[in-house]
């Protein structure tokens, strides 16, 4: 391990002092990575699952069978693979202006795509509430529907999406392009052929990050969804349920689910991933 | 170990007592009990006594007692999470034999709040399916709450001399009217407050005590007591293993006493006392046909649990066959 170190920096007696490489040589990445990696995620994730199982299999199967359950599951699924899709064309659609427009709000865009993380969820879904609720200054009332939760998941997801997008976007090589055009391709081949293959490992990337927070998302959701159960009751919002009704294992196991389902979706983006990162590297 | 000595010297001591009481409660008294227990603490039997609370959703607070967490006195929302601790053995079998209050500290009713001056003059349950009118109740399937409120609807229909068949339509049309269903009442009225401002049509299903302490604390709402609803009765009661019986004893008699009961009647709670009751019946009308979970053939909490709520997948309950189909019909929004 030490060698891999000293191999990584080939001069480093001469470039740091005897102390900092010391501490290198003492706390070596790799190890930092796993102690802090095991502390702050599977240390929690592997407690959550053996408080899935602590009521046994056939009570972790009768919770995750259950029709409220099932119902809140299969919402939290789908409105967060809707909201995936949108913002990816979005997302795409505003790295553009970003990118390769010269406009002079452009500064002004930026910083408003970044908001959502600046926002505490609790307060965006306040803020949903103000503008597209009953009050609604614009006339759009859709406070405690489905809508309003697709709604509020694509808020709180966009900077995946764009910024994801963007630094990609920005060093593509316009050569590329260039060529394409000169040989006879329109402007949507263009897009569709040669910018579109190359942006799509980064779409996947922040698709996958914005699926993770979507189908696990509360605060936003809690107050504008209206929760109510087989309707607009999402996955999270029934685990918090199942906690306030002191039912901690079939919250658990419900959690247990989600982030099974997260799993399988951010696998199968990684794959599509690598396909394309793949096919960019044969073309 | 200590608690026997101290058991020993206040019985040997024969004077006021002192010490500390351990407190575990339901969640919505918890601002009155600031004020109870200061009071308390006023009086003779109270001034030498320390009042440690734990407030939580009724259900999980009995369960924690039964776990082990230290409790001198108890009060919770309903009967049946008092009758778990009498089959834990850790609460006497007598505990309702009183014949001035029944083993029950405080009363309410199940009652609707409404947007300031009820601009759509909701005064009936058959107002509430009125089109356009958008119920907030919370999710029966985990708050104890929406459970009263529901029996309250339910109950308020054989009360009006309907079918059981005809009530459970109209537990239908009411369910299908909610727009928001929270995990709690205290969650759901916090939705409710927010959304009122700006929609006319919002009423809340709650406990009259909870809508009268969300009018202290400012909120700019009314209320309506339909003419049939439920009483709901909140039993409180000494714990056998009590540490300190002496000052238990003493902090559950001051809350029954004429004194206490006049302070719980401000804070917005019906006194089970009736010379109080009396006193206070202007602000606490009485509702024309007031029943409770055993009238009707409801047949108390455990009937109702598994005829109404069970979510067990051989024998559904009424309201959990009917909140899923409700899922299943409506297929946008």
């Amino acid at each position: 391990m030490s060698n891999d170190a000293r191999g990584a920096d080939p001069a480093p007696r001469a470039s740091r002092s005897h102390r900092t490489w010391r501490i290198a040589r003492h706390v070596p990445g790799p190890t930092l990575a796993a102690t802090y990696l095991s502390l702050l995620v599977l240390l929690p994730i592997a407690a959550v699952l053996s408080r899935a199982f602590s009521g046994g299999l056939s009570a972790f199967w009768s919770e995750i069978t259950d029709a409220e359950t099932l119902a809140a599951l299969r919402l939290s699924l789908v409105t967060s693979l809707i909201v995936v899709v949108v913002n990816s064309v979005a997302g795409v659609a505003i790295a553009w202006q970003l990118v390769r427009d010269r406009f002079v709000l452009n500064r002004i865009i930026g910083a408003l795509v970044d908001l959502p993380f600046a926002l505490p969820t609790v307060i965006a879904g306040l803020t949903l509430i103000t503008v597209y609720g009953p009050g609604s200054p614009i006339g759009e009332n859709f406070a405690f529907t489905r809508l309003a939760i697709v709604v509020a998941l694509a808020f709180v997801t966009l900077p995946f999406s764009v910024r994801a997008v963007q630094p990609v976007l920005a060093a593509l090589d316009a050569e590329t392009e260039e060529a394409a055009a000169s040989l006879g391709a329109s402007g949507w081949t263009t897009f569709r052929r040669v910018i579109l293959p190359s942006l799509m490992p980064a779409m996947l990337t922040g698709a996958g990050l914005g699926f993770a927070r979507a189908i696990g998302e509360y605060g936003s959701v809690v107050l504008v969804s209206g929760n109510l159960p087989f309707r607009t009751e999402m996955a999270s919002v029934r685990i918090f349920g199942l906690i306030e009704s002191d039912n901690l294992p079939s919250a658990a196991a419900v959690a247990f689910v989600l982030f099974f389902t997260a799993l399988i979706v951010l696998t199968i983006f990684g794959i599509a991933k690598r396909y394309y990162i793949r096919g960019d590297a044969q073309r | 170990m200590s608690g026997t000595l101290v058991g020993a010297t206040g019985a040997g001591a024969a004077s006021e007592p002192s010490g500390v009481v351990d407190l575990v409660a339901y969640s919505t008294p918890a601002p009155a009990y600031t004020v109870l227990v200061r009071d308390f603490q006023k009086t003779p039997a109270g001034k030498n006594v320390l009042v440690e609370s734990s407030f939580g959703a009724s259900g999980t607070q009995s369960k924690n007692v039964v776990a082990g967490q230290p409790a001198d006195v108890v009060n919770f929302s309903l009967a049946t999470d008092m009758e778990r601790l009498v089959a834990a053995g850790l609460v006497s079998t007598t505990w309702g034999s009183s014949p001035v209050n029944h083993g029950y500290v405080t009363n309410s009713v199940v009652a609707f709040a409404v947007p300031k001056g009820n601009p759509e003059h909701i005064k009936t349950w058959a107002d509430l399916l009125k089109a356009g009118i958008r119920i907030f109740t919370p999710n029966p399937f985990s708050s104890g709450s929406a459970r009263w409120n529901i029996m309250a609807a339910y109950g308020a229909q054989l009360a009006e001399g309907h079918s059981p068949a005809q009530a459970q339509a109209f537990l239908k049309a009411f369910l299908a009217g909610t727009v928001v269903q929270d995990a709690s009442a205290a969650d759901e009225l916090q939705t409710f407050l927010i959304d009122r401002q700006s929609n006319k049509t919002d009423v809340l299903i709650d406990y009259e005590s909870d809508i009268l302490q969300a009018i202290n604390a400012g909120a700019k709402i009314s209320y309506v007591i339909p003419r049939q609803t439920i009483l709901i009765q909140n039993p409180i009661a000494v714990t056998t293993d009590s540490k300190n019986p002496s000052a238990a004893a003493a902090f559950v008699t001051y809350l029954e006493s004429p004194a206490g009961q006049n302070e719980w009647a401000r804070l917005g709670y019906r006194p089970v006392l009736k010379s109080v009751a009396t006193k206070w019946a202007t602000k606490f009308p009485a509702p024309k046909d007031l029943f409770t979970i055993q009238s009707y053939g409801l047949d108390g909490w455990d009937n109702v649990a598994k005829v109404f709520f069970s979510t067990s997948k051989s024998s559904p309950g009424i309201v959990t066959q009917l909140e899923g189909s409700l899922g299943i019909s409506t297929s946008s929004g």
